[in-house]
């Protein structure tokens, strides 16, 4: 909302120090955002009238104009037609920063001979000063200032703009910052002449009205202006209309638009003549019903809309939008002048629904007061008497079926030192509420508060300790440091173990991405295997667009679109991560709420790195992926198992189930090139994904402190093994069963190499091959001998043999 | 026990001969085989020495002299060869390019807004509050009307609002718009005192630009108890400002609107550069105290709303706040 100042002024003095005024109100929690200025800096431009005219020497459509411009004169030619003695004009000296009238630049004025005259200066025109196109005549000014006051303080204006909060509706008025003003310093109020005189016949028999739905209209009234003459408005309401933001177009027009401003209740003007009997009825429409709006378009209607009808129809969009064929024209002779209350939940909804959230509709929508429409009416119709010559009919038509009480509060004084924590002196309480305009009753331990009409945001006894303290400012507020007991802290085991999960991940020098909960369907399908895509998504009703339209279900499709977007973008190697949740439909949840999961996902992509750090020719793998979900899971305390799986968009024997427990965790694999090449990944990308919510079940011991073990105190003994084993031979089932001997207290793969094909470790699967396995034996409570040694291992390699087909092939 | 045969002693020649054999060696090794021949539990002195007892009385002073004299000429030279040895390990080392980088070991991070969000969390820690979560996907009731916006409160417009596709008949779901529904769920069913801190993803639906994302991480903060006021809310934020920002910053409040609370403040803190708002805040509702079963004659509380991002890019310096999400390592990496 926009306030001009000089409107301001006619309300409320202001202090000489507007920037200080503004920060008061934002304080105070009117917020203005910026204070603009209309009009030009015009330095070295000043009022000056005009003392004498006399024809050029040498042209005959040249003047020479003598100016007082504050106590000193100077003669000037003058080319315009309309310069006369006597009057106050605005002039330019020398040096002056103008607009160019033909190129609409600015220009500096110099001394110019013209046509033989030296002419050190100017008498401008509104569009040398950059006020309007026109320069056929010089502006001539009505001012009651002295020659030499600068132009800026007669012409132009300074604005307060303001991002008002919806519950002071109040405040959306020239009138309400006014009060605001006038509470902050003090300052005394003049609102403006709220009442009229009624010459008229009177309007009774000649305008009626029916509100048939109570509860969407708690009051409507009418008054008939008669005989009005369109024609411009006063210069003073144009400028302050413009200033405001508002094009001016008639009288009428502006006059409704500027109690609208002034008092912030919506008016509407009807031509009289158009609207059937004089006779309104406000009503829900009927189904089907249409309606031409003012700006030209068809509404299709229905019984949730209030529309303002007449006999014949409806005639406007109650609240939101007048109708074209009552609208007043330049033909318009007699004004039946509509200001009604009207439920805001119902103006906020057609407004919305017809995308025409108007100044008068969000003024409804935030709730006006239904004591409104009497005064802003009264004000409306002595405008229109003053500058339309309209006469007003005696009387006004006024409905009003519900009256809410006035609200009176009752507030202990130890109530606000009780929120505050602070103590507000009685006499700066007393101030700030009667400044405000509240009915103020005291006695020794409370107050009782009438609250004006207009604060319909003051109802409990808080508000007005809210009331109090932003008058009086929250400077002298102390901080105060919390004391008392410290309420108890149940662990939080998801957030422990999501937390320890990014932790462990950047240590695994993987960087941490984080994307957007909300991807695209055609994303999510390209990652859901085919058997679950009938399930049905969650979907965005209102997205922002096709990309963001579902929540997801997978981490997948955002951290291959941020490798794809980091490699586009020249990175030879990608190592990310992501935690977060995932969302599921849960039919059995008792609220329709769907399931959360936390989900992590690790990703690498990319060439490997050399002694120095630059990239190498052989790119990152299964194995590099592996080593960051391993130091996760080590981190974690959690010994898992990788098992061959078959995962969709995955790579056939590059994919494992990651299993604790016996419970399927997650999955390790390689990135299936088609899937990849959706996400625009083109190159062989690793990933592994954690199901956190199922790793909690499967360990939910993992976030306790874990316990010690007492050292060992006997020593160990280690041996290696190479073992021959067949194609189906996993290294991980040897390791386990080494370690499923009691004595046994470490077993580790040590190599790995293909006796048939050739190949990288651990590509070999699938042939036989030799893995070498080293065992390290130890007991507890004893030094192991020879003996004992060799019974162990007889016992592994009976195992090995018997469960996994290895034998030995050589002991090293 | 064998006796030594008397020939068998050292004579100063063998001595020299010996010492002078150590003069050629260099390998650590050889020196450590020499030492075994000649001075180990097995060398001739060595057994020499142990076989004095059984000799002659007569001729045991000169043989004891001659070995002692032996051993002590042999050790010595040991010991000078050792240390020669010694000062060489070190001497004759090829100089590094002590310029050249080391070997690179991997290196990952944390997103800034993960630390940024530890940092709230840590810094609240220290007064007491402890975290908690709740859902992101959330129902009318907890997103809006327990805290006070019924349907078509116009502060609904300020909260554009992702709702869910969903049957008709059941309760919308929506996308929180901000971390306030943890307050409804925690005090639904817990009781005071209360402390507590809710960090989280919240959803609004608008453009984005340099300022403005529709996805954003906040974090609630809320305390009740008996005879929290206004002033311990500054107090609070106040020695947050001082953990996230360091000593000297002050705290200011303007009066701001939040149907959730009464009276409610917007937070400035002090800065270099003037003053930043920081968050949104204020004294928890009376109404929605009474609705949560506690007397809000007796209890009192406050509640603030910390927009995360806005703090990493206040502590970070950033200037847009899109960059969060598009996980460009080349940002990513500053962290």
């Amino acid at each position: 909302m926009r306030v001009p100042l000089r409107w301001l002024e006619t309300m409320v003095p202001l202090p000489e120090d507007i920037e200080a005024l503004a920060h008061r109100l934002t304080l105070a929690g009117l917020e203005v955002t910026d204070i603009e200025r209309t009009g030009g800096d015009w330095d070295r431009v000043v009022v000056g009238r005009v003392l004498d005219v006399r024809p050029h020497p040498d042209a005959d459509r040249l003047r020479l104009v003598t100016v007082d411009k504050g106590g000193e004169r100077q003669t000037v030619v003058c080319g315009a037609s309309n310069v006369a003695a006597g009057q106050d004009i605005a002039f330019a000296s020398e040096g002056a920063m103008l607009t160019d009238a033909r190129t609409g630049s600015p220009r500096k004025l110099k001394k110019s001979r013209i046509r033989g005259v030296v002419s050190g200066g100017m008498v401008c025109s509104e569009a040398e000063l950059g006020l309007s196109a026109e320069h056929e005549g010089i502006l001539v000014l009505d001012t009651s200032r002295p020659p030499g006051t600068p132009l800026r303080d007669v012409l132009g204006d300074r604005v307060f703009v303001f991002d008002l909060t919806p519950n002071r509706a109040d405040a959306l008025c020239v009138l309400g910052v006014a009060r605001e003003v006038a509470a902050l310093t003090g300052a005394p109020l003049t609102p403006p002449q709220l009442s009229t005189p009624r010459p008229g016949p009177a309007i009774e028999g000649r305008a009626s009205v029916e509100i048939a739905d109570p509860d969407l209209c708690r009051r409507f009234t009418l008054a008939l202006i008669e005989d009005v003459e369109i024609a411009p408005a006063p210069a003073w309401m144009q400028e302050r209309l413009t200033a405001a933001g508002m094009r001016p177009i008639n009288n009428l027009v502006d006059i409704t638009n500027y109690v609208m401003l002034e008092l912030g209740q919506p008016v509407h003007a009807f031509d009289y003549d158009t609207v059937r009997d004089g006779r309104i009825i406000v009503r829900r429409a009927a189904s089907g019903e249409t309606l031409a709006t003012l700006d030209g378009r068809t509404r299709q209607l229905d019984p949730d809309r209030l529309v303002i009808a007449d006999p014949g129809g409806a005639i406007a969009l109650a609240g939101v939008m007048g109708g074209l064929e009552t609208e007043i024209t330049d033909s318009t002779r007699n004004v039946l002048l509509e200001v009604a209350n009207f439920e805001p939940t119902g103006v906020r909804r057609t407004a919305r629904t017809f995308d025409l959230l108007s100044d008068a509709a969000r003024r409804f929508a935030w709730g006006l007061p239904a004591e409104m429409p009497e005064v802003a009416s009264a004000r409306v119709c002595r405008l229109l008497a003053e500058y339309a010559g309209g006469r007003v009919a005696a009387g006004m038509v006024d409905s009003w079926p519900v009256r809410e009480p006035a609200v009176t509060i009752r507030l202990r004084r130890s109530r606000i030192p009780q929120v505050l924590g602070m103590e507000i002196p009685r006499r700066a309480v007393r101030a700030a509420l009667d400044g405000l305009g509240f009915e103020v009753e005291e006695d020794e331990t409370a107050l009782t508060v009438g609250v004006p009409y207009w604060r319909r945001d003051v109802r409990v006894p808080d508000d007005l300790v809210e009331e109090v303290a932003r008058v009086a400012g929250y400077d002298d507020l102390p901080a105060a440091p919390l004391a008392g007991a410290i309420p108890h802290h149940p662990p939080l085991p998801a957030r422990e173990l999501r937390e320890r999960v990014r932790d462990l991940a950047a240590e695994a020098a993987l960087y941490e991405a984080q994307t957007y909960s909300l991807l695209s369907d055609a994303d999510l399908a390209a990652v859901t295997p085919p058997e679950l895509r009938d399930t049905p998504l969650l979907k965005v009703r209102n997205p922002l667009g096709e990309a963001r339209d579902t929540l997801r279900t997978s981490l997948r499709p955002g951290i291959l679109r941020a490798a794809a977007s980091n490699v586009a973008r020249g990175a030879r190697t990608v190592r990310l991560f992501e935690v977060g949740r995932s969302y599921h439909p849960a039919s059995g949840s008792a609220d329709g709420r769907p399931e959360e999961r936390e989900q992590a996902v690790g990703l690498v992509v990319g060439a490997g790195s050399d002694r120095f750090g630059s990239p190498t020719e052989t790119a990152l793998d299964f194995f590099d992926a592996k080593a960051t979900l391993e130091h996760v899971l080590a981190g974690l305390r959690i010994s898992a198992d990788f098992r061959p799986a078959r995962g969709f968009g995955l790579l056939d024997g590059r994919t494992a189930e990651v299993l604790v427990e016996g419970s399927a965790v997650g999955v390790l694999g390689q990135v299936h090139p088609e899937t990849a090449a959706v996400f625009g990944v083109g190159q062989d990308a690793f990933l592994w994904e954690l199901d956190l919510s199922a790793l909690l079940e499967a360990a939910p011991g993992m976030t306790e402190p874990p316990t010690a073990v007492p050292l060992p105190r006997h020593p160990s003994a280690a041996e290696d093994f190479a073992l021959l084993v067949g194609p189906e031979a996993l290294a991980q089932d040897l390791v386990r069963e080494a370690l499923g001997h009691p004595l046994v207290v470490e077993a580790r793969v040590f190599d790995d190499y293909p006796l048939e094909d050739s190949g990288a470790p651990g590509e070999a699967r699938g042939a036989r091959r030799s893995l070498g396995i080293s065992v390290r034996y130890q007991a507890r409570n004893r030094t192991l001998n020879e003996n004992d040694i060799a019974k162990v291992r007889r016992t592994i390699l009976k195992r090995f043999k018997a469960n996994h087909g290895a034998v030995v092939r050589e002991r090293a | 026990m064998t006796v030594p045969h008397p020939d068998s002693l050292l004579s100063a020649e063998e001595v020299s001969e010996a010492i002078g054999a150590l003069a050629g060696l260099s390998g650590e090794r050889d020196v450590e085989s020499w030492r075994t021949e000649h001075l180990g539990r097995k060398s001739r002195l060595v057994l020499s020495l142990r076989a004095l007892g059984g000799l002659d009385p007569s001729r045991r002073a000169a043989a004891g002299r001659l070995l002692n004299d032996a051993k002590n000429r042999l050790g010595q030279a040991l010991k000078a060869k050792q240390a020669e040895l010694k000062a060489r390990r070190t001497e004759n080392l090829a100089s590094l390019d002590v310029s050249l980088p080391g070997r690179p070991l991997p290196v990952g991070g944390l997103h800034p807004i993960t630390r940024t969000e530890r940092a709230i969390v840590a810094a609240f820690a220290t007064m007491g509050f402890h975290v908690i979560e709740g859902p992101e996907v959330e129902l009318e009731y907890y997103n809006f009307e327990a805290l006070r916006i019924p349907a078509d409160h116009p502060a609904r417009d300020a909260m554009d609002t992702f709702y869910l596709d969903g049957p008709d008949g059941a309760a919308p779901l929506l996308l929180r718009t901000h971390t306030s529904p943890n307050q409804i769920r925690y005090m639904e069913r817990h009781e005071p005192p209360i402390r507590l801190i809710a960090p989280g993803r919240t959803y609004r639906n608008e453009a984005t630009d340099a300022t403005h994302e529709w996805m954003i991480t906040q974090t609630e903060v809320l305390a009740v108890d008996r005879g929290l006021t206004l002033a311990h809310l500054k107090g609070t934020l106040y020695e947050f400002a001082r953990h996230l920002f360091g000593e000297d910053r002050e705290i200011r409040f303007r009066c701001d609107y939040f149907p959730f609370v009464e009276p409610g403040v917007e937070v400035s803190i002090s800065s270099p550069d003037g003053w930043i708002e920081i968050l949104g805040a204020g004294m928890v509702h009376p109404e929605i105290l009474a609705n949560m079963g506690y007397d809000p004659e007796i209890y009192t509380g406050f509640a603030a709303g910390l927009g995360v991002e806005r703090i990493a890019m206040l502590r970070h310096g950033i200037r847009d706040i899109r960059r969060f999400y598009e996980n460009d390592l080349r940002f990513l990496r500053q962290f």
